[in-house]
């Protein structure tokens, strides 16, 4: 089936990037993967009369390591990139995993974490381990540029807090510390090609065997991908015995909002995240 | 409507086309260039009978716009035999038995070559992984990772004989 029509453009600097976008406003979207516009464009989900593809832009597709502020990813970085990257799998294991159970490794080969993240998809698997470590989102804009942290990027179903003209460039891990683990469990009923049912992510900084921090990032369970605050404080300051494992895993099930579709009810739903925020927890522990 | 010259490498050849900027790479192979191997399935990137390599990785050709090929390698199953010999994947593929109505097999291929051309070597977890993005409703996938295994022994075997 032919696609709606629509121009392609080709900037060649960020700065041009964001002006354009700003120019055409609303008729005009960016890509660089494209493999979450041409599929729904196809099926007349959206229409555009701009195409922007940013991938002739230099300096957004680097992986980086710094012991203070962690690992930087560019925008143009692909899914596969990070995931096969011994940088990402040896400082942040859990980012490489996340990445590599998107999809299938052909759209793994195009598609990139900012295009996952900016499709603002709740289901989408590598934003809830980016909020689990709070990271932050390097923006540019027509006339400057900014970071915006995860836990302010999403205003609502796929919609995020870009203003007009704004482009994400990269991205700032902060490095996993002493006493620091991560990690992601994707439920779906297919190894590859497949959304998430749900996906639990988990960041919890212990001091022995006491939780002095926990965040925890829950997927396709909200409008958004969101934080399970209430399981958070349900860990902070004990020791993570089984009972608190279990008592914080209640909570993430409490506080989730999950709707029935055709992947899943909203009650399967719900009762899996009590399943797999457990499981996040003991794998994030065993490091 | 918008159109422009694309100049871009195709199994090896450099190649001009007038495209649409809304044309897909996989419409500019089959309908344009004649190179029907490349075969259309669900046009979402779900089967990957469409597999094609672009710059060396397998992509899916219907979620790629033809235009972002500008001056990069395109390789179909059109230009992976060579000297009129069939590529060691193709003719495995044919020797363990590994297609039965054959529509998934040039992506199949395709992906396989991919995988073979950086890693020599796989375990059969690679292949598995590597053709994860590849639907085949027919064989049952076990015929199609031998028939891969098999092309990495004989392509190790020749150029060790090299």
């Amino acid at each position: 089936m032919v696609l709606p029509n629509f121009e392609y453009m080709v900037p060649k600097t960020i700065g041009e990037a964001c002006n354009l976008l700003l120019e055409l406003g609303k008729g005009a979207k960016v890509f660089a993967g494209a493999t979450d516009i041409i599929p729904p464009m196809r099926d007349k989900a959206f229409t555009v009369d701009y195409l922007i593809d940013l991938k002739h832009i230099p300096g957004m597709k680097y992986i980086e390591y710094d012991e203070t502020e962690g690992l930087k990813i560019g925008a143009l970085t692909t899914l596969r990139e990070i995931e096969t990257s011994p940088l990402v799998k040896e400082k942040n294991p859990a980012v490489a995993h996340a990445a590599k159970v998107v999809a299938s490794t052909q759209i793994r080969a195009k598609g990139t974490m900012a295009g996952n993240l900016c499709n603002a998809s709740p289901s989408a698997d590598t934003p809830p381990i980016l909020l689990a470590q709070n990271a932050k989102v390097l923006v540019q804009g027509p006339n400057k540029d900014r970071y915006i942290m995860m836990d302010d990027f999403f205003v609502g179903f796929k919609k995020t807090a870009l203003e007009p003209g704004e482009i994400v460039t990269g991205f700032v891990i902060p490095p996993l510390k002493e006493g620091e683990s991560a990690a992601y469990i994707k439920h779906a009923v297919r190894k590859a090609m497949d959304l998430a049912i749900i996906g639990v992510a988990v960041k919890l900084t212990m001091d022995g065997d006491v939780c002095k921090d926990a965040r925890i990032a829950l997927g396709a369970v909200a409008p958004t991908t969101m934080r399970a605050r209430n399981a958070e404080k349900a860990l902070i300051g004990k020791k993570l015995t089984d009972d608190v494992i279990v008592e914080a895993s209640l909570a993430a099930r409490d506080e989730c909002s999950p709707i029935s579709d055709i992947r899943a009810s909203a009650e399967y739903r719900r009762d899996m995240i009590r399943v797999f925020t457990k499981r996040a927890i003991k794998q994030a522990l065993e490091g | 409507m918008s159109k422009r010259v694309l100049s871009f490498t195709l199994n090896g050849d450099p190649t001009e086309v007038i495209v649409k900027d809304n044309m897909t790479l996989l419409d500019l192979l089959r309908d344009k260039l004649g190179l029907t191997g490349t075969k259309k399935g669900c046009e979402q990137g779900e089967c990957g009978a469409c597999t094609v390599m672009l710059d060396g990785k397998p992509v899916n050709s219907c979620c790629t716009l033809a235009v972002e090929c500008e001056g990069r390698e395109v390789v179909t199953i059109e230009g992976i035999a060579k000297g009129g010999k069939l590529h060691p994947i193709q003719r495995q593929f044919i020797e363990k038995w590994a297609l039965q109505c054959g529509y998934c097999t040039p992506g199949m291929i395709m992906s396989a070559k991919a995988l073979l051309d950086v890693n020599p070597h796989p375990t059969e977890l690679e292949i598995r992984e590597a053709i994860e993005g590849n639907l085949c409703r027919c064989t049952g996938y076990a015929k199609i990772v031998e028939a891969i295994q098999a092309a990495a022994a004989e392509m190790n075997w020749e150029e060790g004989k090299a």
